[in-house]
């Protein structure tokens, strides 16, 4: 679903404005489990240990265009504190910023690549930023919506 | 230290009873000889240029000009709060990526700012244009930029969050709100150095 509409939160020229809708299925404490990124399974190593404060979990889209030879747009992002359900089953998300694009690069573009991504927040030490191994293709459709309402 | 009495008039001419403790202290100072007092001073040179030494060299090693910042708003909470001390990298070969969290500063600003870059785009010329927001932050970071700039560039970019020690920098805090606390442990760090004696 993708629309051309004025930026208003940027520059001042019309961009293309994208609309993704996801599922998020993951588990993020267990060895044994799998993180499941739209039937991808994927192993994780036990996230949450002694010097874990939190972790920022953020889906982007990567993707190209003729503009510019890598995009990438946080479209959606949670934080996630020891203790907390460390499950997450989100359906029919849609994402919460804006998907934006410098350009209108979006219009017929086969190949937006959404990575599921953490922050590990340690109680001290290093900040890693870990990349989920699964990821999903999105293309998008080569004509604009005018109608439709998000 | 005799008292000598005037034509009815009696006070101490030098020290007397009363200012015993402190003439001990003056007298050691000037027991001292020169050559001592130059070492001592010395010492304290040396002690001070070790510490810029280590500084400038955590600056040549991270290649940020700012290897260790402090932390003064909660626009980064729960992850940051008001007092953490954050260990910064600014390699030149490594490439801004949404999800980082990067300190830069406005133009026109000398406060660096803590938040995460949510947007990249990249030309193939390797030239990047990226926005940030904070975690604890509703919207993006676009107000807090220049009159009319919408993005920032690797220029604006003092380094990224590598590390971070929590509650260590609320001493910076605390001299910077309490000047004259920031002062006396001056002035207590400089007369422990100068009256120190090596035996």
């Amino acid at each position: 679903l993708r629309k051309n509409v004025e930026d208003f939160t940027g520059p001042r020229e019309r961009s293309d404005l994208g609309f993704v809708t996801f599922d998020i299925t993951a588990d993020i404490l267990d060895a044994k489990k799998c993180m499941v990124f739209f039937l991808t399974c994927i192993h994780l190593q036990s996230i949450f240990d002694w010097n874990v404060k939190q972790l920022f979990l953020y889906l982007s889209a990567e993707y190209s265009t003729k503009n510019n030879a890598l995009n990438q747009v946080v479209l959606w992002d949670k934080i996630m504190l020891r203790g907390d359900n460390p499950r997450l089953s989100l359906k029919d998300m849609k994402s919460k910023y804006f998907f934006f694009d410098d350009g209108n690069g979006l219009k017929g573009n086969r190949n937006i690549t959404l990575t599921l991504s953490w922050n590990v927040v340690p109680n001290a030490g290093i900040l890693p930023l870990v990349t989920g191994s699964g990821h999903v293709s999105v293309p998008f459709p080569d004509t604009y919506e005018t109608t439709k309402s998000y | 230290r005799a008292l000598r009495w005037g034509r009815g008039l009696c006070w101490p001419r030098s020290g007397g009873v009363r200012g015993g403790a402190a003439m001990d202290l003056f007298g050691d100072l000037r027991r001292m000889n020169k050559r001592q007092l130059y070492y001592q001073v010395l010492n304290f040179a040396m002690i001070v240029s070790s510490a810029l030494m280590i500084w400038k060299g955590l600056i040549v090693v991270t290649g940020s000009e700012s290897p260790i910042v402090v932390v003064l708003s909660g626009s980064m909470e729960p992850a940051f709060h008001r007092g953490d001390l954050l260990f910064l990298t600014n390699f030149h070969d490594d490439p801004i990526r949404a999800g980082e969290i990067v300190v830069f500063k406005v133009e026109g600003r000398d406060i660096p700012i803590v938040h995460r870059v949510i947007k990249v785009h990249e030309k193939g010329n390797g030239n990047i244009k990226f926005l940030t927001k904070g975690d604890n932050n509703e919207v993006d970071d676009r107000g807090l930029y220049k009159e009319g700039q919408n993005w920032l560039e690797k220029k604006d970019v003092v380094g990224r969050a590598r590390g971070f020690l929590p509650y260590v920098g609320m001493v910076t805090i605390i001299m910077n709100d309490y000047p004259k606390f920031k002062y006396a442990l001056l002035a207590v760090m400089g007369a422990y150095v100068l009256l120190k004696r090596e035996s």
